[in-house]
């Protein structure tokens, strides 16, 4: 909210430097966001003189002036009957902006350039006079800002009012502050209405309120026989000063008075109003209506209207309605000030996205018991300056009224929770300072009568806040709760999800962090078919853009955004990774599955271009090697790649993408190779090639190899106790074996299958080399195994190591129909 | 004198007056000639002199013969013993030369760069959490951390905001359904935390919060850290403590901290914390808006209405709670002035850190 010093100044006697003050302000809770001047638009209105004056040749009333504004001079188009040569006026540059919210700009009129404006007083906001140009004390300097030659100065506060000191929301309810940070007192304007004249106004009109939860309080009065005109200046000013445009006395004065008060109010045009008369009703659902700034609304049943006795006239507490709009020949006005409830103008205001200056005070709750005083200050003023007369009497329909509210307070509660140690009296001043009343119960205890304006104050601890921030927070000593010597665990998940980003570091992949949400076309995008679980997807009602509208169920599409984005900056070896949640929907109305995953992406080169190390971009089994890396690092050994079916992942390349299995025990523990039947699989993810066509999709055209994990999964595989075991005694024998198979037959399955004889001398078993070529019959491949056998007994013999070896190479040759090479 | 000096008939008066004795002083004499030899040219020169096959020790082989029968076994031990030992001698001295010299000339160009084992990059919101993490639980707050897509039950009216209070327009929402909605900040984790734990509690949550808006200081996510003691006789003054140690720990001892009053509808009294401008030390700057001051922590003493909404005896305990924005201190730290570059992602960006 914008405060002027000017304005200010008429109810508290300002003491402070401005700067100060605002300090001051931002300690007690309002935060001063900024200070300009009011005149600082006449930063470019210099004091210029005119040197030559000529007639415009083709415009009889226009005339062409050379004005010398400090050291240039400066070709403007005049329609002022007062220029003169040698006058001083002022002269606003181009970009000026004008009281009237107006931007002067450079232009050709009438064929002739004008690089200015000169203007007169009203169009400066500095009078009221528009008939000629502002005339200048000849004894100025010709050049010097507008602003500095008239002296002409008014800090203006930016106040930022937090949502709950709708008090505040006024001239009046800052002066509050301000006094009881001086310790000073505040002069509330004096109301002297008169008793009116003419007929009682209740015999005129009447208020009849049908929706008293939505209004509580309305009252009105009635000034007749006014005239539309401007409003006296100084009233002009204090609307400027803060911001506001001046239109005429009425409305004026409604703007004047709810600036000054925090009170909305409204002036309807009384003839206006049918049956002359005001009905406070809900509206029909679908019912059309038009609001003064033109536009036609819609209604709905819930939305407070003020009507007449036919039709609505406005939006009660938001926006006034054209048909009963103040005009120049209105003369009868209805003043109506009332009290709306704070959640059915905010419900309105929002539906209509109408939010005013009224609606925003509404909403915040204005002082319940101000009502009156508001609108008799308007009353006054319009009688005033209105030229109007008093209709006699007050409509003031009450149905909900409020209550005052008392809290009490205990001195010693409050100091614990502060912290501080003020006595009972130092806590009372401090409330009265802000015009609280206090009743003291005993030593410890004493009442407080909430003021009607602090809507915000209803508990114990709303009076502590107040004690604290009137007291200052920098005088709460600092101290340290006592924190007990057992520290408790950080949480495992977060200790995991950590351990695996900073096995990720060690692996060389840079952690990327993108946003949760992603394009809706993200799953076509990643070709998911219909029915991929990946496309139960969350939608965001309100997302800024189409790229954010749903929540990722992937973290795919963002490591190959953030491909692309690295690519097309020039970094075309890229491995990164992202540990984040995946939202999969179970329904708009519900908590979605948050899954959390660990996603990476190789693309480009294997190393960095060097002298020792070749040219090669990476593999797939440069991607599966960190998969491979992560469950060793976590000693999960009982996991198995398994060739992806082409119909279950199709993001990535068909035969090119493997899934991974981990086996653990039915109870979900620890894997137990010991009790295989009790075994099943737990997918924890996959890695593969990023598909050709998804690269397509993302405008990518190098290969990509991506894996997923799911982080919970692999947490629960990993093995906390560790038992070491005796380091062997005697010597391991190695033998290796080489068999040519089929080509389709992966490897896995004949390690597997090694494995499955539980040979107990066998200690390792590794493959070392596959081979396609012409050395071997097409359509096989030769494979090749290292085989450790060790006794933990004795020293093998060789008999005995060529036993079991040749029971593993006859296993291989007959069950996956194997032959020796040649 | 030495041997080879000596004529045919001196050397054989000299072998048959003296023949162990002999052998024992060639071994000495070229120990001590192997010995001055500076290069390997003179030990090899040497090595002929007493070994080839006009070398002393040769000589003295070949002249055994002509020795007294009961003299021959012992002078021919004696002889070959020193042939042995002097053949090591001089082999190990020529060996020992070799290596100096052979590492001397063998050399790499040690400044070509190693086979690096690359290192990957934690991303600096992901560093600047765990320092903060690693702050508070130094001081034994344990962490806590809940969902992001979040009913508005727990974003809002656990915490106070009823549905049309006006106190929603600070957070813009993005909504999923009318009861759903991305978190708005960490806050609702305190809330679930409360409903399963009685006091005391000491928590720090850390997470992703999402709010719609979108320029240079905001993204539409971005991460928060909320913190949360409850116990009995906590106050105003232990959370100035708490936070002064964290800001001292996270920035440095000379970061004042000013505590102002706000508002927030979870607490009561509230207040923003601001600090000393980490750019000009209080001058006033552009980054501090030539204030001196820079808004980071909002906090306050939880309000009983929070309280009351998980059960927790209100006349018994009293809390703290505060929150702030991670990508808020890593731009302080790190001297960012776009928010959006941390999610960019761009490695020219991310290598920085």
């Amino acid at each position: 909210m914008k405060v002027s010093l000017s304005w200010l100044k008429v109810y508290v006697p300002i003491e402070k430097e401005v700067s100060e003050l605002a300090e001051a302000l931002t300690m007690a809770g309002l935060e001063v966001e900024g200070i300009s001047d009011r005149y600082d638009y006449l930063d470019t209105v210099p004091v210029g003189r005119i040197v030559k004056v000529r007639p415009h040749p083709d415009a009889d009333k226009l005339k062409l002036c050379e004005v010398d504004v400090g050291g240039r001079v400066i070709s403007v188009v005049c329609g002022a009957p007062n220029a003169k040569e040698n006058m001083l006026v002022p002269l606003a540059l181009p970009g000026t902006v004008l009281p009237d919210a107006s931007t002067v700009r450079q232009s050709v009129i009438r064929g002739q350039n004008s690089e200015g404006m000169l203007c007169s007083e009203a169009e400066l906001g500095l009078g009221t006079d528009k008939s000629g140009l502002m005339i200048l004390d000849a004894s100025l300097r010709v050049g010097d800002k507008l602003n500095r030659a008239l002296k002409l100065s008014d800090p203006v506060f930016e106040v930022s009012i937090t949502p709950n000191r709708s008090d505040c929301l006024s001239i009046l309810g800052i002066a509050r502050e301000v006094a009881a940070i001086q310790k000073t007192r505040v002069s509330y304007p004096d109301i002297c209405l008169g008793a009116g004249s003419g007929a009682d106004i209740s015999e005129v009109t009447s208020v009849t309120i049908e929706s008293p939860d939505h209004c509580p309080r309305y009252a009105a009065r009635l000034v007749e026989n006014i005239k539309i005109a401007p409003s006296p200046f100084w009233l002009q000013e204090r609307l400027m000063s803060v911001g506001l445009r001046p239109i005429n006395n009425i409305v004026d004065i409604t703007n004047f008075v709810m600036m000054e008060t925090g009170q909305p109010l409204h002036a309807f045009d009384f003839e206006q109003l049918a049956e002359h008369r005001i009905v406070v009703r809900t509206a029909r659902e679908g019912e059309p209506f038009t609001t003064l700034d033109g536009k036609e609304r819609v209604l709905t049943s819930n939305m407070l209207m003020i009507c007449d006795g036919k039709k609505p006239v406005a939006v009660g507490g938001v926006m006034g309605g054209l048909n009963s709009e103040i005009e120049d020949s209105t003369t009868n006005v209805l003043i109506e000030s009332a009290y709306f409830d704070p959640v059915s103008i905010r419900k309105t205001a929002k539906k209509l996205g109408l939010g005013t200056e009224a609606s925003h005070r509404f909403e915040r709750g204005v002082d319940p018991m101000g009502t009156v005083r508001a609108l008799d200050r308007a009353a006054q003023l319009m009688v005033e300056f209105g030229g109007g007369k008093l209709v006699k009497g007050l409509i003031d329909a009450h149905p909900r009224p409020s209550s005052e509210k008392k809290i009490a307070l205990s001195v010693k509660a409050a100091n614990r929770l502060l912290g501080i140690s003020l006595n009972r009296n130092q806590m009372e001043d401090l409330l009265k300072s802000v015009e609280f009343t206090v009743e003291t119960s005993d030593e410890d205890t004493f009442t407080s009568t909430v003021p009607s304006f602090r809507v915000d104050v209803s508990r114990p601890q709303d009076l502590m806040e107040e004690i604290a921030r009137l007291s200052g927070y920098e005088h709460i000593p600092t101290t340290f709760p006592l924190m007990p010597a057992e520290a408790k665990m950080p949480m495992t998940e977060l200790i995991f999800r950590e351990r695996i980003k900073d096995l990720m570091l060690g692996f060389g992949f840079t952690e990327a962090i993108t946003y949760s949400f992603t394009h809706h076309l993200s799953c076509d995008r990643l070709r998911l078919p219909a029915d991929d679980p990946a496309r139960r997807v969350l939608h965001v009602l309100n997302p800024l853009t189409e790229e954010q509208s749903v929540m990722r169920t992937s973290l795919i599409s963002g490591l190959l955004e953030t491909m692309q984005y690295n690519i097309a900056h020039q970094v075309r070896d890229i491995k990164v990774f992202e540990a984040g949640k995946i939202f999969l929907s179970k329904g708009q109305d519900k908590l979605p599955d948050e899954i959390e995953m660990l996603a990476g992406l190789q693309t480009g080169e294997r190393f960095d271009a060097s002298w020792h190390s070749q040219k090669a971009d990476c593999d797939f089994y440069d991607m599966k090697g960190v998969v491979e890396a992560i469950l060793q690092s976590l000693k999960i050994k009982e996991a198995r790649f398994t060739l992806m079916p082409d119909n279950v992942c199709s993001y990535t390349k068909p035969g090119h993408t493997a899934r991974i299995f981990a086996y653990a025990n039915a109870d979900g523990g620890k894997p137990d190779p010991e009790c295989k039947n009790e075994i099943f699989a737990i997918e924890l993810g996959q890695v593969g090639e990023v598909h050709p066509e998804v690269l397509r999709n993302y405008d990518l055209k190098q290969k990509a190899f991506i894996f997923e994990l799911k982080l919970k999964e692999l947490g629960s595989l990993i093995s906390e106790i560790k038992q070491s075991k005796a380091i062997p005694k005697y010597p391991n024998v190695s033998r290796d074996i080489t068999i040519i198979v089929n080509k389709d037959i992966e490897s896995a399955r004949l390690l597997e299958s090694v494995r499955l004889m539980k040979e107990p001398l066998m200690e390792d078993l590794s493959l070392f080399a596959v081979y396609e070529g012409d050395r071997i019959p097409a359509g096989n491949k030769s494979v090749s195994f290292r085989i450790t056998y060790r006794s933990p007994d004795e020293t093998l013999e060789d008999e005995t190591v060529n036993a079991i070896h040749k029971r593993i190479s006859d296993r291989l040759l007959n069950t996956f129909d194997a032959a020796f090479p040649e | 004198m030495h041997i080879w000096h000596l004529s045919n008939n001196e050397k054989r008066d000299f072998f048959e007056s003296s023949n162990v004795e002999t052998i024992e002083q060639i071994k000495q004499e070229a120990l001590k000639s192997l010995e001055s030899a500076p290069d390997a040219e003179s030990i090899k020169a040497a090595s002929v002199r007493y070994l080839g096959r006009k070398g002393a020790v040769t000589q003295f082989l070949r002249n055994i013969s002509e020795l007294p029968a009961e003299q021959r076994p012992e002078a021919g031990k004696k002889a070959n013993e020193v042939k042995k030992y002097l053949e090591a001698a001089f082999d190990e001295a020529l060996k020992k030369l070799e290596a100096q010299s052979g590492a001397a000339r063998d050399r790499i160009d040690v400044s070509m760069p190693g086979r690096i084992a690359p290192q990957g990059i934690l991303h600096p919101i992901s560093q600047i959490t765990r320092q903060i993490c690693e702050i508070f639980t130094g001081l034994g707050f344990e962490i806590a951390e809940g969902p992001e897509v979040e009913a508005d039950y727990y974003n809002f009216e656990m915490l106070n905001i009823p549905k049309n209070h006006p106190a929603r327009d600070m957070q813009d929402t993005f909504y999923i359904s009318e009861d759903i909605v991305l978190r708005t900040h960490t806050s609702p984790i305190q809330v679930r935390f409360m409903e399963k734990h009685r006091p005391p509690v000491r928590i720090v949550a850390p997470g992703k919060v999402y709010r719609c808006d979108s320029d240079l200081t905001h993204t539409p996510m971005f991460h928060q850290i909320e913190g949360l003691l409850v116990d009995e006789n906590i106050s105003f003054g232990e959370l100035k403590g708490i936070l002064t140690t964290f800001v001292h720990r996270m920035f440095d001892d000379q970061t004042n901290l000013r505590f102002r009053p706000s508002f927030f509808p979870f607490t009561e009294p509230s207040a923003e914390v601001d600090i000393l401008c980490v750019m000009c030390r209080g001058k006033g700057c552009r980054v501090c808006s030539q204030t001196g001051w820079l808004e980071v922590l909002g906090s306050g003493m939880v309000h009983p209405a929070v309280f009351e909404n998980v059960a927790y005896d209100t006349s018994r305990y009293t809390g703290f709670a505060f929150g702030m924005g991670i990508e808020r201190i890593a731009m302080l730290k790190y001297g960012i002035d776009d928010i959006r570059k941390f999610f960019e992602n761009d490695f020219r960006f991310l290598s920085q850190f």
